[in-house]
């Protein structure tokens, strides 16, 4: 062993430049990779960390949008029947019960938290402007427990809201157009037409400028009184579980259950999850084709190598090293470009990482990011050096095979 | 004396093109310190039953002894060590490892059988080089000799593990008659002083006529013993 390790050295550092090369295909391929997938599962990562800020695992509303038969077909089911462009019925969205379905869903195992709430559109005033809105009332401590609402305040703190009947929380996008700051008092003006003064107790980011600029938190009883309803008046319910990849058929049974729409987020947010799968994919297989290229370049300079050494392959079988010794030597070789050359890959896809985390790249207004997010997740670096090493054992494999078959008297008595 | 080499009834056929009788029924005895010369026409089967002899072919019919050993029917890594321990080889070309010294070609066989430690090869293989006269040149890569100079070193690294037998094919074919007689005188004086039998293939009458035994083989017989 350690005399065929002693040859491979000898024959690696006899041609330095040859086996330079050799790495740097490899060396290429797993840095492109490392970089490559840092980028794309940071990029995956942020997006879907926005994406569970803004949606519930499972949303459950009254969707009065929802197609229902016609009455015509109630009354005539074995006929014929034909009604033209249906309109929803005149029903409020609200959700019947809701504090008891609230109360039912939390007693399921396996559901975090579910918060009711109660949406609706407003305009901020701003001197002679109104800008549109909206306010969500909530029970805030059940809302901060859903979607950790404490880390996303810039200014004031959530418990405020509890003492101030007509507080509210604001996006930081939304105070920013209004030129309010903590402790302002804004109006603003109920779809019916009537004007409240609020105050602003706190300032939140969630990072989306489709929120941030919209959206002020209130206490339910504040959104009641805004939309002129009783008490007990529910239009949502949110619910985060355990496991979010339950959701899908947590809310069918929920929806079976209480008759009400039950969204879960992967249906809510598709678009996004579509663009996460396609973005894996390209990623893999670029990687993949990067490695397969250096695997190719490897097996090709090896069976180059092997071809010229032909004579010294027959010499030391002739001189007692068995085919295994001959297929030692080689696949050292192979394992050892493999090996320096995925470190020296780790090494330049860190590199690369890190230049990439440092590059500026402005979200705008709709996203809070101002460089590209990049995970720094060790399993890469594995996974790496695992593929470089197994891609370039595998090159190696056949020409060592080869080189371990070769008869030495057909290379010494042909001359 | 003692035969170190027995052959029996050896047979070998070639198949390509077609069936074709190479080698028959070769009766062969070598004794230890003999010095021998196999000699032919082109084609009459010398070097196919030199490379039966040195074990790299083991496609043949009959027995083959080497040193007490039963060769015939044993596997291709089992020859292979025993080839390692009892057989050295030179051939027409040097076939020296180009990207290595002259010191390490030369301790590479003795390295691969780890009969001795590396200290004790190294001092073995110089004294190897000094015997043939070379051992200024120990340090130095062995593609930068010349040719004579190469194949003095083959024959030291023939000689680094003590074989039983030299196996030479055509060892003085490539060479200028200076370093054929150079050679010669070498394999002459490890016979004589150093009892090493040699069996070589040749092609070069006089190298035949001085060696101690000629055997001449014609057509896959041996005519003359």
């Amino acid at each position: 062993m350690y005399l065929t390790l002693e040859i491979a050295k000898t024959h690696l550092l006899a041609k330095p430049k040859q086996t330079i090369v050799a790495m740097m295909g490899v060396t290429f391929g797993i840095g492109m990779f490392i970089a490559l997938i840092s980028l794309m599962t940071g990029l995956n990562d942020f997006t879907e960390s926005l994406t569970m800020t803004s949606s519930p695992d499972i949303h459950i509303f009254n969707d009065v949008t929802q197609s229902r038969p016609s009455i015509l077909s109630e009354m005539n089911p074995h006929g014929i029947n034909l009604v033209y462009h249906q309109k929803p019925k005149n029903e409020t969205p609200k959700l019947r019960n809701a504090s008891e379905i609230v109360r039912l869903i939390r007693k399921d195992p396996r559901v975090w938290g579910a918060a009711p709430m109660l949406a609706s559109q407003v305009f901020y005033n701003y001197g002679p402007v109104q800008l549109n809105g909206n306010i969500l009332g909530v029970e805030i401590m059940e809302e901060d427990k859903l979607f950790d609402l404490r880390s996303k305040m810039k200014s004031g703190r959530i418990e405020e809201l509890l003492t101030n009947h007509s507080g509210i929380i604001m996006g930081t996008g939304l105070a920013r157009k209004l030129n309010a700051r903590l402790g302002d008092r804004v109006v603003i003006t109920t779809p019916q037409g009537y004007t409240l003064t609020l105050k602003i107790v706190g300032t939140f980011q969630m990072g989306l400028g489709a929120i941030d600029n919209v959206r002020s938190y209130a206490n339910i009883s504040t959104a009641q009184a805004i939309l002129q309803k009783t008490p007990g008046y529910i239009t949502d319910i949110n619910v985060k579980l355990k496991d979010l990849h339950q959701a899908r058929f947590i809310a069918g049974e929920l929806q079976k259950s209480f008759r009400y729409k039950a969204e879960d987020w992967e249906t809510a947010n598709s678009t996004f999850l579509t663009g996460n799968k396609i973005r894996n994919i390209i990623t893999y297989s670029v990687s993949i084709t990067l490695l397969v290229v250096a695997g190719f370049g490897i097996y090709n300079i090896l069976n180059m190598t092997i071809h010229n050494k032909m004579k010294d392959i027959a010499i030391l079988k002739a001189t007692g090293f068995s085919g295994n010794d001959v297929r030692q030597i080689f696949m050292i070789q192979s394992l050892v470009i493999g090996l320096v050359g995925s470190l020296a890959g780790l090494l330049i896809g860190f590199g690369l990482s890190v230049l990439i985390s440092k590059a500026s790249f402005p979200g705008g207004d709709f996203i809070s990011l101002d460089h590209f997010p990049v995970q720094f997740n060790p399993r890469f670096y594995l996974i790496g050096i695992v593929f470089g090493v197994s891609t370039t054992a595998i090159a190696g494999y056949m020409p060592s095979r080869k080189a371990a078959g070769v008869d030495p008297i057909e290379i010494l008595r042909g001359q | 004396m003692e035969n170190v080499l027995i052959t029996h009834n050896v047979n070998k056929y070639f198949y390509e093109p077609e069936k074709f009788q190479v080698l028959k029924e070769i009766d062969l005895t070598v004794r230890r310190g003999e010095f021998l010369s196999l000699v032919g026409k082109s084609g009459c089967g010398k070097s196919t039953l030199m490379y039966i002899l040195s074990t790299m072919d083991s496609d043949y019919e009959g027995e083959l002894e080497i040193a007490g050993e039963r060769l015939t029917g044993k596997g291709q890594d089992a020859l292979a060590s025993f080839r390692n321990q009892h057989i050295g080889f030179v051939f027409q070309f040097h076939y020296l490892l180009p990207e290595f010294t002259v010191l390490q070609n030369v301790m590479i066989p003795a390295l691969k059988l780890k009969k001795y430690s590396r200290g004790e090869i190294e001092s073995r293989a110089i004294e190897k080089l000094k015997v043939l006269g070379i051992e200024e040149y120990a340090k130095k890569l062995s593609s930068k000799l010349s040719g004579g100079q190469q194949q003095r070193v083959a024959i030291a690294r023939a000689l680094i593990n003590d074989p039983d037998i030299i196996m030479g094919d055509e060892p003085t074919g490539n060479l200028d008659s200076y370093n054929t007689h150079l050679v010669f005188d070498i394999f002459r004086e490890l016979t004589h002083t150093y009892k090493q039998t040699i069996i070589a293939v040749t092609h070069d009458s006089e190298f035949a006529r001085n060696s101690d035994r000629v055997v001449e083989m014609s057509d896959g017989k041996i005519i003359t013993n």
